[in-house]
């Protein structure tokens, strides 16, 4: 990767990073309502696999999904603005943390219902292979996902019909508040994806190089025509499963240690700059303009226009009086 | 204008829709054919109501798919966020039970949900009701559980010409249409144009005009209801109004209202059972917002609350017949 993708790269793991942190603050101190869902700790997957699309391809997320519609490109303002139930918000409030979606970035809706997003990829691919066009598309779902069975209908499916679609698996461990060693038949969730006939990699998620690689032959080989691949990622997932999940299933040492030894961003660091391409004053640079946009996006986030009742009845396509 | 049964007039539907506009698909169990030694094999649907599409469009446009009714309407839905217009078959209508969660969380609420960005115009055709003694599981009508989700047009036609108007329609239009096709009526016959023509939704059909009393009738109950109607008027001299409002949602409420503004009495018709479905719904409309013209209860003629029995004498006995509405009828003119 070029000395600028590299750049480019950080400051999209960076983003991702602090905009659920500056989340977590806003959301514990009562300024956005809810239920909120921090992708905090899994970055480097989303990072790492769409900083090979464009616009023009289409990607699907979960209930967890700043992180998916940052990396694709979504504007985090807008996106703060949701959070807050603005109607400037990316769905002028009628969608919120687990709704956020942007068609002109190709990002087709994070989604509330576990492993959902799926088969609607598969449609989103399907599109694709009918008219011609070049797009791929992406589904994210977590390790408790591969437990839905309708993934497994829109992974045959994407088989049968030979689709440009990419499985991303993210494999932070719990499903909710159970580990996925409790709900698997078979730990192996690469294996489950290959069983339905197609490639299947299992990756360090905490590794951007890793993902951004078996992404980038995924993409490829979806691109060429030649049909759906599996990328099972493992990352850890540094909050709870919703804020505010007391987290009695796991210990905070527990956690600190995966904070210190499975964290994305220090792992990327720590490789860029043993290269001497990029130094810590560059990073640097970067971290205090995402600190600033942070502050930028919670201030205009408050400032923001509130919709109003009127808007109850606004996209709406049958009415009743 | 030719004689056609309601499978031939929804098979033109089709063929005038996807040879009008290339982003028409269709995706479902069987709906199509495969090549065998070189030569297509045309399956065409169980009902045979997508016959001649696969030969004429190919499998680019008429898809197999896996018995998977999560992955068809996720299919279904995704390609029409992506600009395309999806038709989707869910074989019965019972099954949509196992892809709920795509129609009632996902396609319905697109729109809405974020903020006006996308349409999601996706048709769900699927077989309905009883009559062909196919049990439990594959003789339910499901249309009332969708009427209550916003989100959701739902068409349900009684003729084979409607059924041909009201599926231009549904595929012509912006956003999700749930379609559901009385299975019995595949073979009844009705005169159908041969061109394409479209009927507007939220209008409904008054197949029969009378002045004793308004007979709201869905799906094959509309039929049912003419029969009866027909019978009081030469048995009795009772006149009754036949309302079929074509599209539970949107519904015409004002057709029912005035009609009922002028009988004074209602008797409400559905094949369905009588709990939170469509029986309920008009009368509760009625009681609601014409009350002072009503001159005698509400009558209600359903199927009992039980699953759809499988034997010809049980399911004769559990499904809404003529008798049982000029029965109602006559009840609401004591």
């Amino acid at each position: 990767m070029t000395r600028d993708q590299l750049l480019c790269a950080y400051r999209r793991l960076r983003l991702l990073r602090e905009f659920e942190e500056r989340t977590r603050i806003e959301f514990q101190t009562g300024q956005i309502a809810g239920f909120t869902h921090l992708y905090a700790g899994m970055e480097a997957i989303a990072v790492g696999v769409c900083e090979h699309l464009t616009d023009e391809d289409k990607i699907i997320s979960t209930h967890r999904g700043h992180g998916h519609c940052l990396a694709k490109g979504c504007d985090p303002v807008a996106m703060m603005k949701e959070l807050w139930g603005s109607s400037e918000g990316l769905c002028g409030g009628k969608g919120g943390t687990m709704h956020i979606a942007d068609f002109s970035r190709g990002m087709l809706g994070a989604n509330a219902v576990v492993g959902a997003g799926a088969p609607i990829a598969v449609g989103a691919a399907l599109a694709a292979s009918i008219t011609g066009a070049s797009w791929v598309a992406v589904s994210f779902v977590g390790d408790g996902g591969t437990n839905i069975g309708s993934v497994y209908e829109a992974m045959n499916m994407a088989v049968v019909l030979r689709l440009p679609k990419i499985f991303v698996i993210e494999d932070n461990g719990w499903g909710e508040m159970t580990p996925i060693g409790n709900a698997a038949g078979n730990r192996d969730l690469a294996a489950r994806a290959a069983a339905m006939g197609m490639p299947a990699v299992s990756v360090d998620g905490t590794d951007f190089f890793a993902v951004h690689t078996a992404a980038g032959v995924a993409i490829s080989r979806a691109r060429r025509g030649e049909g759906p691949s599996t990328i099972v990622a493992s990352a850890p997932r540094f909050y709870g499963h919703h804020e505010g999940d007391p987290q009695l299933y796991r210990s905070r040492e527990e956690v600190a240690e995966l904070r210190r030894k499975d964290d994305c961003l220090p792992r990327f660091i720590e490789r860029v700059t043993a290269t001497g391409d990029v130094t810590m004053e560059d990073l640097g640079i970067i971290d205090a303009d995402i600190a600033r946009l942070m502050d930028s996006a919670v201030e205009q986030s408050k400032a923001a226009p509130r919709p109003t009742a009127d808007d109850v009845l606004q996209h709406v396509y049958i009415r009743y009086r | 204008m030719t004689i056609k049964s309601m499978r031939d007039a929804l098979n033109e539907a089709l063929h005038h829709e996807f040879a009008r506009d290339p982003r028409v698909f269709l995706i479902g169990e069987d709906v199509g054919g495969f090549e065998k030694d070189g030569q297509p094999v045309e399956i065409g649907g169980v009902f045979g109501v997508s016959k001649g599409l696969y030969r004429s469009y190919g499998r680019k446009r008429v898809i197999d798919s896996p018995i998977s009714e999560a992955a068809i309407i996720g299919a279904a839905s995704g390609a029409a966020l992506c600009g395309l217009r999806p038709i989707a078959e869910i074989m019965f209508a019972d099954l949509t039970a196992v892809c709920f969660d795509q129609i009632v969380n996902q396609i319905a609420k697109f729109r809405y949900m974020f903020g006006g960005q996308c349409a999601c115009p996706v048709v769900i055709r699927m077989t309905t009701g009883g009559g062909r003694n196919a049990g439990a599981q594959h003789s339910q009508t499901f249309y009332p559980i969708f009427t209550s989700f916003p989100g959701l047009k739902v068409v349900v036609p009684s003729n084979a010409y409607d059924a041909k108007g009201l599926l231009i329609t549904a595929i012509r239009d912006q956003d999700p249409v749930l379609f559901f096709e009385p299975k019995v009526l595949y073979t009844e016959k009705c005169e159908v144009p041969d061109e394409a023509y479209s009927i507007p939704f939220g209008e409904a059909a008054m197949p029969r005009e009378g002045e004793d009393v308004t007979i709201v009738a869905f799906g094959q109950a509309v039929n049912w209801s003419i029969q009866a109607a027909d019978e009081l008027r030469q048995a009795h001299g009772i006149r009754c109004d036949v309302i079929d409002p074509r599209t539970p949602s949107p519904l015409d409420e004002e057709t029912i209202l005035e009609s009922v503004a002028a009988t004074g009495r209602l008797v409400v018709v559905d094949e369905s059972p009588p709990r939170c479905g469509l029986t309920a719904d008009i009368a509760a409309l009625v009681a609601d917002k014409a009350f002072r013209y009503l001159k005698a209860p509400i009558k209600a003629v359903t199927a009992p609350h039980t699953p759809v029995p499988q034997a010809r004498e049980l399911e004769r006995a559990y499904l809404p017949n003529p008798r049982r509405i000029i029965a109602a009828v006559e009840e609401v003119l004591r």
